[in-house]
């Protein structure tokens, strides 16, 4: 829709604008963007430690892409506030309220200082309430586990992690889990339209409504009834340890998988270790208004500014935003020269068993993609 | 790595009934008698003798033969359960089964209770999976948590024959089987939000701790890491997780290490190698016991133990109804045989506990094996191999 080249019949076009009324916002954002010479600007967050040379193999490769972005970069270090609270910089705010997109690196969650941790900050300022995050096997880094081709989709706001904890004797601790039908109801929504989107198979709920009735059964009726709304897409439930039983057994068997917080951080792990861990594993944020991509893996503080980084988990999720962005030609284009250069030995960084410095990485892949 | 493990967990069990009754009577007798054989007094002769011999302190034991409670549950519970009595029969343990009419369908408080009362006047039970339909509680928490049965133990070990992405695998999972997140305390707030309750003791997390660091000091094993997600959950799983560093305190010998619940399923996936035991509240048990269950094999070889204090059931490993292929004689039977066999251990017969496994263990190794395990024979087919196994051992 945002692409100036795209052509939808008029009457199409109003229609699904009336249908979604977000696309009216993307969708106004790309005319506008369209009448700068079709340049979208997206929000960089680079993070701390490795964040910095990270990003900037992002930038190059994007470049050598020729993709139609322009970067507007921010720093969410916390500042204190006249009252004293720590809190993201409004720049931050603004920039990405204005462009709705966002690129991230990993944040580092200071231990003993005066705000929470970072990424929920940033979920809770833009109402992310979809983490998505794709599972393919690396034809070129070969794990026990051939062929995995899942999504996970998490629910983000709510559940096992609203952070609501009583003392309430000594001794005894009550942690609450809260299951809504909005936060249940859009999670759903969102699965099906991905999966419908994506050109996906089947959607299975994941869930534990055998124990937790009330909760789980909520979330499961939720999305029971947005299966009917989708009838194109094949719809399961199973219980979550089965799907763990079966997952280390054979994961080929899994498309796309939706299911609350704990669940989900849980399972979506799991499948990033089926394909070789967090280095090399996409996420994105969906939120109502807008989505932040990010790279999951920690800031290796270890290796910072020393060009051994590995910037394929930022690059893919690069890749996650681009498709999302609806520049599909570039994404595969980008794809597809990363994963060509991890299948080429000598040419992986020394996290997956080569011998090459961040920068030779990034070279090999602009080389690939120019 | 001790051969008679379950003994040995029985053992650990009596430790943990000890400290929790606060060191009153027999318990106490049982605890101290074990750790000097050979005490005096003529009340402390049965727990002596009970814990040395191997024999059970309160269980029904009339004319050398046990009592045991048997609930075939649903799916393909009574089918495999017919040939967990057709085996114990040929094998000549000493076991006879009182039948229990529990089931989804059959479920009311009364049905509930006699099965209850049935088990702690046995002792011991082994169960099938009862199913939970939509609306029900779960009747196989309320057996857990009625019965006190705080600690459900799956040993997750690489079997010779069965095919499987890695070798080496020991893992003993140590699970609270009583609270946490199935406490089953939920509510409807508001129309459209719900709140549902998990409860982390003191009492109960140190309980668990003990119960594992114990296993520990007599399965001769050597590392025990806690699980946890406590620097998202900092009061209850913060509180689990302070509870077992400090009960680790009086386990010099035994080192203790812990990690997050999401960061370890990535591990096990890499390398489950690294793990020894792990004790982890409830969820987190159910997630990681599932995944250590299907690292070496799935849920045909699994095996699990309820452990209370006073009484265990028994049950496969990974709690599986097995709905979708009940009656089709394909359902594998090695995991309730070999559930079994420990049975057989934490009754005191080592000897047939062993024969029982070896069988299993033997026929799974020579390639008879059902559909789940990459075979083609079937239920009956393995039964039998089974059972020839054992009449050759037996001299027929």
């Amino acid at each position: 829709l945002c692409q100036p080249s795209y052509k939808m019949p008029s009457h199409q076009l109003l229609l699904q604008l009336m249908k979604r009324p977000s696309l009216l916002l993307q969708a106004s954002r790309g005319l506008s963007a369209a009448a700068a010479g079709g340049t979208r600007t997206v929000t960089l967050i680079p993070g701390d430690g490795i964040g910095p040379e990270i990003s900037n193999s992002v930038k190059k490769i994007f470049a050598a892409a020729k993709v139609p972005i322009v970067w507007d970069e921010v720093d969410v270090t916390p500042v204190k506030g006249p009252d004293g609270q720590f809190r993201i910089p409004q720049k931050a705010i603004d920039s990405v309220n204005k462009h709705g997109i966002g690129l991230k690196g990993p944040l580092a969650t200071p231990v003993g200082k005066g705000h929470r941790s970072l990424n929920l900050a940033l979920r809770k300022e833009f109402n992310l309430y979809a983490n998505v995050r794709p599972c393919r096997s690396l034809e070129g880094y070969p794990t026990p586990y051939k062929n995995v081709d899942l999504v996970t989709i998490r629910e983000n706001t709510e559940g096992e992690y609203s952070g609501i904890e009583h003392i309430i004797v000594d001794g005894v601790v009550q942690s609450i889990k809260l299951i809504t039908e909005t936060a249940s109801r859009r999670v759903a929504k969102f699965a099906f339209e991905f999966a419908l989107r994506e050109g996906r198979r089947k959607v299975t709920a994941v869930h534990k409504a055998n124990i937790m009735r009330l909760s789980d059964g909520l979330f499961l009726k939720c999305c029971r009834e947005e299966a009917h709304k989708h009838p194109g897409v094949e719809f399961a439930e199973a219980y979550l340890d089965t799907v763990c039983l079966n997952m280390v057994q054979d994961p080929t068997q899994f498309d796309v998988l939706v299911m609350p917080n704990l669940y989900g951080d849980i399972l979506s792990d799991l499948c990033a270790g089926l394909v070789g861990g967090l280095g090399v594993t996409p996420s994105g944020n969906i939120g109502e208004s807008g989505a932040i991509f990010e790279s999951v893996h920690g800031t290796a503080p270890d290796i910072a500014g020393k060009d051994l980084a590995n910037p394929t988990a930022l690059l893919l999720s690069g890749v996650m935003m681009l498709r999302h962005m609806q520049l599909g030609e570039f994404a595969d284009r980008i794809e597809k020269a990363c994963l060509d250069s991890i299948g080429d030995g000598r040419a992986r960084t020394k996290d997956l068993g080569g011998g090459a410095t961040c920068s030779q990485f990034t070279d090999t892949i602009c080389s690939r993609v120019a | 790595r001790s051969a008679t493990s379950v003994g040995a967990i029985r053992f650990a069990c009596y430790q943990a009934r000890s400290f929790c009754s606060g060191g009153g009577g027999l318990s106490a007798a049982a605890a101290t008698a074990t750790e000097s054989a050979g005490s005096s007094g003529a009340s402390l002769q049965h727990a002596d003798q009970g814990v040395e011999a191997g024999g059970i302190l309160n269980a029904a034991k009339y004319g050398g033969r046990h009592h045991v409670s048997l609930i075939p549950g649903d799916g393909i519970g009574p089918e495999l359960m017919d040939s967990v009595k057709t085996i114990v029969n040929v094998a000549g343990s000493p076991i006879d089964f009182e039948e229990i009419p529990l089931s989804a369908e059959r479920g009311t408080d009364e049905d509930m209770r006699r099965a209850i009362l049935s088990i702690k006047r046995n002792g011991v039970g082994l169960k099938g999976n009862l199913e939970t339909f939509e609306g029900m509680t779960s009747k196989n928490v309320q057996l857990r948590t009625k019965l006190d049965l705080f600690a459900y133990v799956q040993r997750c070990k690489s079997i010779e024959g069965v095919p499987s992405r890695y070798s080496d695998i020991d893992i003993l999972v140590i699970r609270e089987n009583t609270e946490g997140e199935y406490s089953q305390l939920e509510h409807f707030n508001v129309p459209g939000v719900v709140e549902s309750f998990k409860i982390i003791t003191e009492a109960k997390s140190r309980q668990i701790a003990k119960f594992a660091f114990d296993t520990a000091i007599k399965t001769r094993r050597h590392r025990v890491t806690a699980v946890h997600k406590a620097n998202i959950m900092k009061l209850s799983d913060g509180l689990f997780l302070d509870v077992c560093r400090d009960v680790a305190r009086d386990y010099p010998s035994i080192e203790f290490n812990d990690v997050i619940v999401d960061n370890c399923c990535m591990q096990l996936v890499a390398r489950p190698q690294q793990f020894d035991i792990m004790v982890l509240p409830n969820l987190y048990g159910n997630i990681i016991g599932n995944i250590a269950a299907g690292l070496v094999g799935g849920p045909g070889v699994a095996a699990g133990m309820n452990i209370g204090r006073k009484y265990a059931v028994f049950e496969a490993g990974t709690r599986n109804s097995g709905r979708s292929i009940r009656g089709k004689n394909i359902a594998n039977p090695s995991a309730l045989l070999l559930t079994t066999a420990d049975m057989l251990e934490y009754l005191g017969d080592a000897e047939d506990a062993k024969k029982l496994r070896n069988a299993v263990l033997t026929v799974l190794r020579s390639g008879i094996r059902t559909p789940d395990l990459g075979g083609s024979s079937n239920t009956k087919e393995v039964v039998d191999a089974v059972v020839q196994y054992l009449l050759q051992v037996r001299g027929h």
